[in-house]
């Protein structure tokens, strides 16, 4: 039932490199301008279910993304599947089911699989977990300014390899630009044009790294439209609420301050 | 309940007096938001109302999270995901809570500062300044205990070395550090007792900050000036006060508001900046991350802890007379108790006859300095404990404790003064020249 890809064969060496690596670091990360950065960006509809798809086809062969609901594929805000693609997706993967004690294909209440190769960190919160930028000097500049860079951290992950590798322990580890440390176990992923858009869309390794960073932004953080709404709303209606609460301060103690009258 | 004279309330219809007689709630409350103030509070006045509405936020939002959250090592951090997911408008409550904390330590660092800039905790204040160092020990404890919730990596490697600060205590040590942990390393057990720890002390919080209000509502606000309002007479007072509502509560509702909106827009657009990203992996007892940092709030104190190694000579020392029961470890858990401490012990040590750092010359100076060598502190314990930054925590460290115990204590001896107005009217008539020749009186009949 589940779709193994050729890629997959490659891609599944890979050994824990999540939580052991600091969050920033030494490797060179690249500040991408992602449609959904600062207080007005939106995330790209289109961009997201590219992303699905690079996932799918590439990344899920070794990674899952266990706390993602399937569901949330049909979210506003989101790649904004109809609910019947949202359903076709769904049953590309197998859970199991304790009721049958049996496994079946998954629905859309389920969540997305976890890793099949023990060793790949689940990728739900990747795009939080790591911060591209940090300082300078500790002094956290660099985000405020930047962001925090975890979408750009995958994206300079992933188009990072310098093609050269090693072999220690028994595993291949492979250079990386992007990796902490420089050395990666998890081989390249992306090779270019690994995956056919219908619209035709660009599928260079940078424009697919690009598209599936984007994703895993909106599975790590999907209500950032919505939070970005409520927190306009709120500053607005706290600068109207302000503004008045000024003026009337100004009003009521204009007497005690010898003023005549505002 | 002041002591400052003012007027009361009066029940006046029937219901009225029949409540006042049983229960004068009404009377408590009216003294309480008709407390005569100095009129010439500044803006550093405001952060007491800020902390108000924190401890009001953190419980609200709490409670709610507290409705969807599941405090054990196998769900918590798939129920935060939950709430983060799922829950209408839980990224929303959870972000404000996090963020919450943030401006809660924010505020009461600015309230701190500002008490010990303007002498806030001289005589008669010093049970307002005890008081509210303890709110601030029970918002630390809180604050840390939260932060293990979610049970993310930095939570659970936090409280791994924060609960090994007690496992340096000599002999007794490893036993409370088992007692608190409820097992041998951190677990369930520490998780569920942190949990409810975290839900009972805001509480506790709550109460202690009603008496930090009724203290200091009976010895009155301090001021810019440190000059005492005037008791004379009901009249002598209102030339120096106004009333709390509406003139302050106004004002501060004015300050909440403008902070309110850089609050909302942390909240809203980088929700994430003041956390740290190991706290988006599940805790995994078997992997470390590489830099263990305390959040932001904690890390200067945390400087303090970090900067006495086996190699300062203090730490020699004490490890040389005490036979090797300091070592270095529990020295720098002293330090960081210590330097709580000795900011509590202010209001003995400051020997200065002048309450106001105003009119205090060489005090302003060294002043100035403390909230940099604070601002360093926390820069530094943000950094690894490798190359310069040892050093700078050390300097850092000293300084602070050099504040308290030597400067603090000397200046009082050698410094000269500057003169201090004659009333709290004076500075203000200074502030704001009253412009017709019954200025004076107009200013002071509408607080009545």
């Amino acid at each position: 039932m589940f779709k193994k890809l050729a890629i997959s064969a490659v891609a599944a060496l890979t050994l824990s490199t999540g939580a052991a690596m600091a969050a920033g670091g030494a490797g060179h990360v690249e500040d991408i301008d992602f449609s959904f950065e600062g207080p007005f960006g939106t995330f790209d509809q289109n961009q997201l279910q590219r992303g699905l798809k690079v996932y799918t086809q590439v990344c899920s062969a070794c990674h899952g993304m266990k706390y993602v609901p399937l569901r949330t594929l049909g979210d506003e805000g989101g790649p904004h599947l109809p609910m019947d693609q949202v359903r076709a997706y769904s049953e590309r993967f197998e859970v199991f089911d304790e009721e049958l004690d049996d496994f079946r294909p998954a629905k859309p209440t389920d969540h997305f699989p976890m890793s099949n190769d023990p060793n790949a960190p689940d990728l739900s919160l990747m795009a939080k977990a790591r911060a591209g930028f940090s300082g300078p000097q500790g002094t956290g500049l660099a985000q405020l300014f930047k962001g925090m860079g975890g979408p750009e951290y995958i994206y300079s992950l992933l188009t990072g390899y310098t093609g050269k590798d090693k072999m220690e322990a028994g595993t291949v580890f492979y250079e990386n630009t992007a990796f902490p440390g420089g050395w990666i176990a998890m081989a390249p992923a992306l090779y270019g044009e690994d995956v056919e858009f219908d619209d035709g869309h660009a599928n260079t390794i940078e424009s697919q790294s690009e598209d599936v960073a984007a994703f895993l932004m909106w599975a790590a953080e999907p209500k950032m439209m919505a939070r970005q709404q409520a927190g306009l709303t709120g500053v607005i209606f706290l600068t109207v609420l302000t503004v008045l609460l000024y003026l009337t301060n100004k009003r009521i103690w204009a007497p005690i301050k010898g003023k005549k009258n505002v | 309940m002041s002591g400052i004279p003012h007027d009361h309330y009066e029940p006046k219809t029937g219901g009225e007096k029949w409540l006042h007689s049983r229960l004068p709630i009404v009377g408590l409350l009216y003294d309480t938001i008709m407390i005569p103030t100095p009129k010439n509070l500044n803006w550093m006045w405001i952060w007491g109302i800020v902390l108000t509405f924190c401890l009001a936020l953190q419980i609200i939002t709490g409670i709610v999270l507290v409705m969807h959250y599941t405090p054990h090592v196998d769900l918590a951090f798939a129920s935060i995901e939950h709430i983060m997911r799922n829950v209408n408008g839980g990224h929303m409550i959870r972000y404000l809570h996090m963020n919450g904390a943030s401006l809660f330590f924010l505020a009461v660092y600015m309230h701190i500062f500002r008490g010990l800039y303007y002498g806030s905790y001289k005589a008669p204040r010093e049970i307002t300044w005890i008081i509210g160092m303890l709110i601030y020990l029970m918002m630390m404890g809180t604050a840390f205990m939260g932060y293990v919730l979610p049970w993310g990596q930095m939570s659970f490697w936090g409280a791994t070395v924060i609960t090994g600060l007690f496992g340096a205590i000599p002999f007794i040590g490893e036993s409370i550090q088992t007692w608190l942990l409820g097992g041998p390393a951190v677990d369930n057990a520490t998780l569920n007792r942190f949990f409810s720890l975290h839900y009972l002390l805001p509480f506790v919080i709550a109460a202690l900050v009603a008496v930090h209000i009724w203290a200091f509502h009976t010895t009155g606000n301090n001021n810019p000036t440190g000059v005492e309002v005037r008791r004379g007479s009901k009249a002598e007072a209102a030339k120096d006060t106004v009333s709390f509502w509406p003139y302050f509560v106004i004002k501060d509702l004015f300050a909440l508001g403008l902070i309110m909106v850089v609050f909302f827009a942390v909240v809203g657009f980088m929700p994430n900046y003041l956390g740290h990203p190991d706290n988006y992996i599940e805790a995994n007892a078997l992997v470390t991350p590489s830099h263990i940092v305390p959040e932001w709030y904690f890390l200067p104190f945390y400087a303090i802890l970090r900067a006495f190694d086996d190699t300062v000579w203090v730490v020699q020392l004490a490890g040389f007379l005490t036979g090797g029961i300091i070592d270095a470890k529990f020295f720098g858990v002293l330090a960081m108790f210590g330097a709580i401490a000795v900011m509590a012990l202010a209001p003995w040590l400051d020997t200065s006859s002048v309450r106001s750092g105003r009119y205090r010359p060489m005090f302003k100076w060294w002043f100035a300095l403390l909230v940099v060598d604070f601002m360093v502190l926390m820069w530094v314990g943000a950094m690894p404990a490798e190359g310069i930054y040892p050093i700078i925590a050390l300097i850092g460290s000293a300084y602070w404790f050099a504040y308290f115990l030597i400067i603090l204590p000397l200046l009082g001896v050698i410094e000269k003064p500057l003169p201090q107005p004659e009333t709290i009217e004076a500075d203000f008539d200074a502030h704001y020249p009253q412009k017709s020749g019954d200025a004076g009186q107009t200013a002071a009949t509408p607080a009545e």
